[in-house]
């Protein structure tokens, strides 16, 4: 620790400053666990790694204990992890957040490089997945995960995975329909245009009657795989007694399919099957391009998906590794560095730092000494500790809040009816009222007109523009949004969206950045010799709050440092030339040592950090949270539209701040999770407001939830966020007031684009009445009108986003 | 005139013959990633001619 640093390096693998220099093969490397990935790599000639792209690697700068993995010899954790095997090959998927860059896939699917046992491997970047076949014989599927944390690719491996039922590709089905239907409605309007040409010498038959043969073996795969899930919605619609957009379709297609039948059979006609096939293929399409999802997000974790599988336990001495859900409150469990806690526990032994930056947002870790509650969510961070479990997993502090109802009643009446939907009820009934008028109109004069004014009308009015304008406006309005940051589940959202009135935002971590907090020093200013008295010191610490402060002295150079101690918890104090720098809590630096005790409400604090150098203290560095990039501007549109509240499990201190731009009354400080649900479920269900509710971590989750819309804000949109309708990254906060108007012109647009429909129906119906409406007719008036729908809802949302700027 | 049947006849071959083969990409997964394919086909030819010793 003696050694004096001028310049900073960058290490070969990960990029982070080096803070101990190891060379090896010219290059340097941060830590041991660097070097050795680039030991592994080079042997196996795979430095192509490092020629992709610079410094790919993640730090490596943990130990990885023994017996961490050990659960996955465990026979139910591994049948349920592997997802096929024959006793010798097995194959397995597991999911790597740190996949980020095409180093990532040229090591991953080189695996086999690497250790024999392996036979293939491949990733899915945009899953952020690798699939893995691998020998049994030689290689368990414990091995298989350690090689890839070896190599600085640790795969989330949690008690979701274990449930996860098998992924209906729903994707690949849409294709599979989407290419029948083409394929068939390609090769009906071919067969069918001698009738559009009336070509006389090939409108006789017997071609006629081959032509007609063929079409409605062609549209029989259309009629009952294609369409499938039409009719599938409309029925479960009214088992439930409801109506929905699929209902008049499933009339329509059925009436179509039905009469052109009758039509080939009898010979009478021509029939709709080339209507037939391109109203299903455009439904299909659109239908495609809503349901498009993001694959590598998730909007369903919750903290199963946070937690580890397994813990260690300690049973008078011997140690042994347990599944969570086997967790009994009384057990001893080990916590090594970077652990989470699984439990709400009591520390026995060891000195806690416990970061519960995932709970909370804040970003500064909590010492804990034994005796100290320490509760489920927070990561252990330092030497191994052991606790003893108070409270089962589930019912732990932060868990409980997953037995709240507003979890179990699965959306059954959150699920708010979409638009189509809301016009569907009115839509059915009249358009069947108006072909059975038709009908009994003609009833008497001329069955078969009666029969074919019936029919007309309801394929004319087969509503495939109305049932297209949603799916192509939404699902173009969810593409724009994403390519800004902004990712949500479906597009039910964006109308939730734009009924919102009023917001609640959590403080800490979502109107806040935990990340670019603001530091300044208070008290007698440092002279530059002591500013590298104080960076030299700092910089053997790892404790964040030394990072801080040494972030903040980037020009400065550093000294010698000798004799350095870090006092867990309190501070750290060492000899920097000649002199001694203290550095640490009040505590620390005036000798006050009574009571140090710190419950949960008092997640954040030690933000200030107390500078002492040969024994005088110069004063303090105050390490403020800062409000988000455009917080001011994004109040002060957003109050003239919404209601805004801020719910904060902090205390009240920005109180003042705050007032400024949101009503004193709407401020609520000091609450716990469970009360940021209540609060949120009183708007929604006593003040009927349509909620949205914004927030970061796990203690949110049961307020996002309940809201509306609940809407989770994150850094990294690869990281953790709890379950919510929409993540959104960061940077694109202060334009959430543009994201809001966007939603809304999104609506706007699906009503303008009911209406160009409704005017295409009506003239179809004004010819279908008179029960001489002709196949061609249908042909061109049906896949205009759906033409003109797509290109209107795509032009109108695409200007619309040029104008709020997505 | 009647050569059409064959015609018609041959044409919906060749297209259902297309439609089998589209319909078996899609069930063989390569529409599943569409990112992944266009990064691996730049890495330098190591990757496929080195000895994977354990491919059946």
């Amino acid at each position: 620790m003696t050694k004096a640093i001028t310049n900073i390096q960058h290490c070969y693998h990960c990029g982070e400053d080096c803070k101990e220099e190891i060379h090896f093969n010219d290059k340097t490397f941060c830590c041991q666990g660097c070097k050795t990935v680039y030991e592994v790599l080079s042997e196996n000639n795979l430095c192509n790694y490092y020629d992709l792209n610079n410094t790919p690697g993640t730090s490596l700068n943990r130990e990885v204990h023994k017996t961490r993995f050990a659960y996955l010899d465990d026979e139910l954790v591994k049948s349920k992890l592997i997802q096929f095997t024959d006793g010798k090959i097995s194959t397995a998927t597991f999911y790597i957040p740190q996949i980020h860059c095409s180093s990532c896939i040229y090591l991953l699917e080189n695996l086999y490089r690497l250790k024999q046992g392996i036979s293939r491997s491949n990733v899915n970047f945009m899953k952020r997945e690798v699939h893995i076949t691998f020998d049994n014989s030689i290689l368990s599927l414990r091995q298989v995960v350690e090689l890839l944390v070896s190599i600085g690719y640790e795969p989330n491996i949690n008690l979701n995975d274990l449930e996860r039922k098998e992924k209906s590709d729903h994707i690949r089905r849409y294709y599979l329909k989407i290419g029948i239907a083409f394929f068939a409605f390609g090769n009906i309007m071919l067969l069918s245009f001698p009738e559009y040409l009336g070509i006389n010498a090939l409108t006789e038959s017997p071609f006629r009657r081959f032509f007609g043969y063929l079409n409605f073996v062609l549209a029989l795969p259309v009629m009952f795989y294609c369409a499938s899930e039409f009719f599938s919605s409309a029925y479960n619609a009214l088992k439930q007694k409801t109506l929905n957009m699929d209902i008049p379709i499933v009339l329509g297609i059925i009436a179509m399919f039905a009469r052109s039948t009758y039509e080939i059979f009898s010979q009478t006609g021509a029939g709709y099957f080339d209507t037939l096939g391109s109203l299903i293929l455009l439904m299909l399409i659109g239908r495609l391009f809503q349901n498009k999802t993001y694959d590598a997000l998730s909007f369903e974790r919750d903290y199963k998906s946070y937690f580890p599988i397994a813990v260690t336990t300690v049973n008078n001495g011997i140690e042994s590794s347990i599944p969570l859900t086997k967790v009994r409150v009384g057990d001893r469990l080990l916590l090594r560095n970077q652990e989470l806690v699984p439990a709400d526990s009591v520390l026995i032994k060891g000195k806690g730092n416990i970061d519960y930056s995932f709970v909370t947002g804040e970003a500064t870790p909590l010492s804990k000494a034994s005796g100290d509650v320490i509760y489920a969510g927070g990561k252990h961070i330092g030497a191994a500790i052991e606790v003893e479990v108070t409270k089962e997993v589930s019912h732990s502090y932060l868990t409980q809040l997953w037995n709240d109802a507003a979890f179990n009643k699965e959306n059954a009446d959150r699920q708010i009816t979409s638009l189509a939907t809301q016009v569907s009820k009115w839509f059915t009934p009249i358009v069947i009222g108006i072909a059975t008028a038709a009908m009994l109109f003609w009833w008497n004069k001329d069955l078969h007109k009666a029969l074919n004014a019936f029919t007309s009308v309801l394929i004319i009015t087969c509503p495939c523009a109305l049932a297209l304008s949603s799916p192509f406006t939404l699902g173009n309005v969810l593409r724009r949004l994403s390519r800004n940051k902004v990712y949500l589940k479906n597009a039910l959202v964006i109308e939730k969206m734009a009924r919102i009135n009023s917001i609640v935002f959590d403080k800490t971590g979502t109107l806040t950045n935990t990340k670019t907090a603001s530091i300044d020093f208070h008290g007698e200013a440092l002279t530059p010799y002591e500013l590298q008295l104080v960076k030299s010191l700092t910089y053997h610490s790892s404790h964040p709050l030394s990072r801080k402060v040494y972030d903040l002295l980037k020009e400065v150079k550093l000294i010698d440092t000798t004799d350095f101690k870090e006092i867990e918890g309190k501070g750290i104090e060492g000899w920097v030339d000649e002199n001694c720098v203290r550095i640490g809590s009040k505590k620390y630096l005036y000798g006050d040592n009574s009571g140090s005790s710190s419950p949960i409400s008092d997640f954040r604090h030690a933000s200030k950090i107390y500078i002492g150098i040969n024994g005088n203290i110069k004063g303090f560095f105050l390490i403020k949270n800062e409000y988000r990039k455009g917080f001011g501007n994004l109040m002060t549109t957003l109050r003239n539209k919404f209601k805004l509240y801020v719910v904060s499990g902090d205390n009240d201190a920005e109180k003042n701040f705050l007032g400024q731009y949101i009503s004193a009354d709407n401020l609520i400080f000091h609450q716990q999770p469970a009360d940021k649900l209540m609060f949120v479920k009183e708007l929604v269900e006593q003040k009927h407001e349509q909620v949205m509710m914004v927030g970061d971590g796990l203690n949110d989750a049961g307020a996002l939830k309940q809201a509306n819309v609940g809407l989770a804000i994150s850094d990294n949109v690869n990281n953790f966020s709890p379950a919510c309708d929409g993540i959104i990254e960061a940077s694109g906060f202060e334009r959430m007031d543009q994201m809001l108007a966007y939603a809304k012109d999104g609506v706007k647009i699906i009503i303008a684009s009911f209406g160009i429909s409704l005017v295409y129906n009506l003239v179809g119906i004004y010819l279908a009445v008179q029960g001489t409406m002709s196949p061609i007719v249908a042909a061109i008036i049906m896949p205009l009108s759906s033409v003109t729908i797509i290109s209107f809802t795509t032009l109108s949302s695409s200007l619309a986003a040029k104008r709020r700027g997505y | 005139m009647s050569v059409l049947f064959i015609l018609i006849g041959a044409s919906l071959l060749l297209a259902i013959g297309f439609l089998i083969a589209f319909l078996q990409s899609v069930k063989s997964g390569q529409f599943d990633d569409d990112y992944t394919p266009s990064v691996r086909i730049l890495f330098e030819n190591d990757l496929k001619s080195s000895p994977a010793k354990t491919k059946k």
